[in-house]
């Protein structure tokens, strides 16, 4: 192929030449990618020699800033935990139910709450409590094992239906399978169904509730209660509400008498602080249904 | 008498086949297994029906071995628009979770697609553009015909296999786990098979090359294959739990398995995708400029040093983690070091232009080229400074590091390729050129456009992301929560996606493009006769 005229004039090629036309010229380099080039080096070189790096047999040099990344967030977090250490000691120590009373503990626990709570618990319980199908919302005054400060910091604590805490004191109650293990007919699993739904005022077949009625007095009042208001003892659900955790149409409740639930919670002594618990149980108790 | 060997071979490796996936532990085994023999039996039919047929004996020896090349421009094509599809797809799954359909979970769900993606883009759509474009380069260079007869061939259709039993592996949950590594150990095994053969068929090239020197985009290649083989090797070393399951146990583990695999992915990165498309660069851009090499020297020290160095990088990506803090440091200053070397390349993809530079504003096809070497050099700035542990504690898992690297998978890769295949269809086909520079202007539009909202996009999620991870109130606590930053990111999400389709939508533009030229522009007569540069 030609080569266009060119304007300016061209350095020599190398004088190599493949495939028809492909050449190189004998261009120089770049003074400035050459002297970058050597300043990186000789940056390279310095913080090789300030900062860890050249590993040895057993160890590595340390470099003489005596940097180290662990250390850094080592201190990072000691500069906080310092600086909040007296508080911190404070919120730990004084009575649960004083703590809303002091507006500085109470204002340090609610921001120390609300982190625990964006890291641990929005997974389960959407933002500020809001709650999922199986997991409650804790912004409401419904509360399944109570809403006290010692009882949300009980729950919290221990846990609820799980194996792990080392105190054994997770929260506990079962409620029977009653379809799988066939405690009931499927029939009688309709009518006590359909008379749940009627303490709610959702009444589906009248016909079936009387009979419901009979089915529920037997075998669902020793934990939701005669009256359907349910028991905190046992974290028995109040049926009369219409608030429910897994659904409130008749499939759902259906599916809860007929299998059971066994819902969990970790528990969280192993992994969080006192003082960190008792922020985020003041921070639960405070979004809006604390009793 | 050969056919005859061949047949045998063939019936054997089907019926051995067809007893793996009668014995298969699990799902994806016995799918690769079924497609390894419909693959052997095709390959059976294909060379029984040529057997005992009178041949013509043609000497081919004075013509370029063309064959494998002309399908790997049209696989490229292909595998890029497939590529790009899935990451579009992702990208609004991220955007609009809905799309994880319930009845397709378990295989088109986010997490089963996405290493469908980046395979598919890096070593289907990336792999196929370089074993073809080095196939051309490496005969039209050493002017000598293809060496090894039909190991070419067996190089080709047997990467191809490759792609094909990693991506349904993928789909069926066969995965080692490790990024840009996830085929599992069968699949590994033969990828080294295949990868040797195209080592010697690469060298014996060059060995009987009949021109007296190597010509630089040679270096890069030989460079590519023979990293990226050591790095498949010692990166994919495991144990296969059975022979007849797909699943296979690392022989790493913990902080040493992390680092051998990062050491492996930031070198894909050099290796595949940098040293292999700069080899790329240096025959296509010289060639469509009609321009000298700006510098011999430069493409020498270059070479060097960016070798030397890319392969202590690795350690960047693991900042902050159980990695050992002098290992890291090591990292961070070979990143930062390697800034100049890489752009090294980038200088002589621009200053070739120099005195064509009027060619930006007649060829799109220049100019495409051009802009794929700035996000070369924006990418390998950016990369370097991204590696430095002060902005890596902001920038890391953080989607700033998905925009990197798709300024340099879209810009840089993306866009070399998509300019060699505009170089090579015309040539492959015997055409006077392009069907329509137009629509290759639409392209080279539409891509940069898609890019450019796509990097910015995933700039102003990462940055966000990393300022909310670490935004902590008076007292020190955490402000936001994880799923907080995932909600401020949705709009940007939405961009990102759009990015992705424009540039999806223009690789489609090109497959048009092409197959118009090979159907429609006049035609010129054959030049694929060796003729030595004397
Ligand atoms: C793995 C999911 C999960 C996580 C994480 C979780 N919870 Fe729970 N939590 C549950 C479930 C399920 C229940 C209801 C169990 C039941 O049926 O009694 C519950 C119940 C509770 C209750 C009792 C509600 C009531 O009505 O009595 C409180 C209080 C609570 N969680 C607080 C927290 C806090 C605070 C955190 C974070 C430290 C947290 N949870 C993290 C699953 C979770
Ligand atoms: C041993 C005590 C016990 C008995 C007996 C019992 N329940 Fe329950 N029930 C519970 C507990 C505890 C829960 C909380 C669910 C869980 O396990 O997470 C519950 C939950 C429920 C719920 C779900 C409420 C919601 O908000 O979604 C319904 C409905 C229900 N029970 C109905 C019944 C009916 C009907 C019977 C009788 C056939 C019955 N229960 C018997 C303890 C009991």
């Amino acid at each position: 192929m030609a080569k266009q005229p060119q304007q300016h004039q061209d350095p020599d090629t190398t004088g190599h030449k493949w495939d028809g036309d492909l050449e190189e010229f004998n261009n120089p380099l770049p003074k400035w990618w050459v002297w970058i080039f050597y300043l990186t080096i000789i940056w390279g070189i310095w913080y090789t020699i300030a900062y860890p790096a050249w590993p040895g047999i057993k160890s590595a040099t340390a470099g003489y800033l005596g940097f180290s990344t662990r250390a850094q967030v080592a201190e990072e977090i000691a500069e906080v935990e310092t600086a909040n250490a007296a508080i911190t000691e404070k919120l730990a120590s004084v009575e649960l139910a004083s703590i809303s009373g002091d507006a500085e503990l109470n204002s340090f626990a609610l921001n120390a709450g609300e982190a625990v709570f964006n890291t641990w618990c929005v997974q389960c319980h959407g933002r500020e409590g809001r709650g999922f199908v199986g997991y409650p919302t804790l912004s409401d005054d419904d509360w399944l094992w109570g809403g006290t400060m010692e009882d949300i910091h009980f729950t919290v604590t221990h846990g609820i239906r799980n194996e792990d805490d080392p105190e054994g004191e997770a929260r506990y109650s079962e409620m029977p399978a009653f379809g799988v293990d066939e405690l009931l007919e499927e029939e009688q699993v309709d009518q006590v169904v359909n008379f749940v739904m009627s303490l709610s005022g959702d009444a589906q077949d009248p016909a079936k509730v009387a009979a419901g009625a009979v089915v529920y007095e037997e075998n669902c009042a020793a934990c939701h209660m005669e009256d359907g208001s349910g028991d905190r003892a046992q974290g028995a659900p109040n049926l009369k509400d219409a608030i429910w955790l897994y659904g409130g149409d008749f499939a759902s409740i259906k599916e809860t008498v007929w299998n059971s639930r066994y819902g969990a919670m970790p528990n969280w002594n192993t992994r969080l602080s006192e003082a960190e618990i008792r922020a985020v149980a003041t921070y639960v108790h405070q979004l809006g249904g604390g009793e | 008498m050969g056919n005859y060997i061949k047949l045998i071979v063939f019936g054997v490796i089907v019926l051995l086949a067809l007893i793996a996936a009668s014995y298969a532990r699990d799902v994806a085994y016995m799918v690769n297994a079924l497609e390894v023999a419909l693959v052997a039996a095709v390959a059976f039919i294909w060379i029984l029906r040529r057997t005992d047929e009178p041949v013509k004996k043609v000497d081919l020896s004075g013509e370029y071995m063309d064959g494998p090349i002309r399908i790997g421009v049209a696989l490229t094509a292909f595998w890029g628009v497939v590529g790009f599809l899935v990451g579009v797809i992702i990208a609004f799954q991220l955007a609009f979770p809905q799309l994880n359909f319930e009845w397709a979970q378990g295989y088109l769900n986010f997490g089963r697609l996405r290493p469908l993606h980046t395979s598919a883009v890096i070593f289907a759509f990336g792999g196929t553009a370089l074993i073809t474009t080095s196939f051309y380069i490496v005969q039209r260079t050493s002017a000598a015909r293809l060496w090894g007869g039909n190991l070419a061939w067996f190089v080709f259709w047997g990467y191809q296999l490759v792609i094909l039993l990693a991506a349904t592996g993928y789909l069926l949950g066969a995965t080692h786990g490790k990024e840009y590594a996830e085929p599992e150990w069968y699949v590994d095994w033969w990828l080294t098979i295949v990868w040797v053969a195209y080592l010697l068929v690469f060298v014996g090239t060059i060995m009987k090359r009949k021109e007296p020197h190597i010509y630089v985009a040679n270096w890069f290649l030989l460079s590519f294959i023979i990293t990226v083989a050591m790095l498949h090797v010692v990166n994919n070393l495991a144990i296969p739990v059975s022979f007849f399951g797909s699943k296979s146990v690392q022989v790493f583990s913990g902080v040493q398995d992390a680092m051998t695999q990062w050491w492996y992915g930031h070198n894909a990165v050099g290796f595949f995708l940098t040293a292999g498309f700069l080899g790329m660069m240096y025959y296509f851009v010289p060639k469509q400029a009609e321009r000298p090499v700006f510098s011999y020297k430069l493409s020498i020290i270059h070479f060097w040093a960016l070798i030397f160095i890319y392969i202590w990088a690795g350690p960047h990506h693991l900042h902050y983690t159980a990695l050992p803090d002098w290992a890291s440091t090591l990292g961070m200053v070979f990143s930062v070091v390697l800034w100049m070397p890489s752009w090294g390349g980038m200088i002589n993809g621009l200053m070739t232009l120099s005195g064509a530079w009027d060619k930006l504003r007649t060829d799109p096809v220049i100019r495409m080229m051009v802009i794929s070497i700035g996000f070369y050099g924006m990418s390998t700035f950016e990369g370097p400074m991204m590696s430095i542990r002060a902005v890596n504690s902001l920038s890391h898992y953080t989607d700033w590091t998905i925009g990197h690297v798709h300024s340099g998978a879209l810009g840089w890769n993306g866009m070399i390729t998509f300019g060699a295949l505009y170089f090579l269809v015309p040539k492959l086909w015997n055409r006077e050129r392009l069907y329509s520079l137009s629509l290759v202007s639409w392209h080279f539009w539409l891509a940069t456009i898609g890019i450019i909202l796509y990097a910015a996009a995933m700039w102003v999620t990462g940055i966000m992301e990393g300022l909310m991870w670490r935004e902590v109130d008076a007292n020190g606590f955490l402000v936001n929560s994880f799923a907080d930053t995932v909600a401020a990111k949705f709009p940007m999400y939405v961009v990102r996606g759009t990015g992705g389709l424009l540039f999806l939508t223009g690789a489609i533009i090109m497959c048009y493009n092409l197959w118009m030229t090979v159907k429609r522009s006049p035609a010129v007569e054959a030049t694929n006769h060796m003729v030595p540069a004397e």
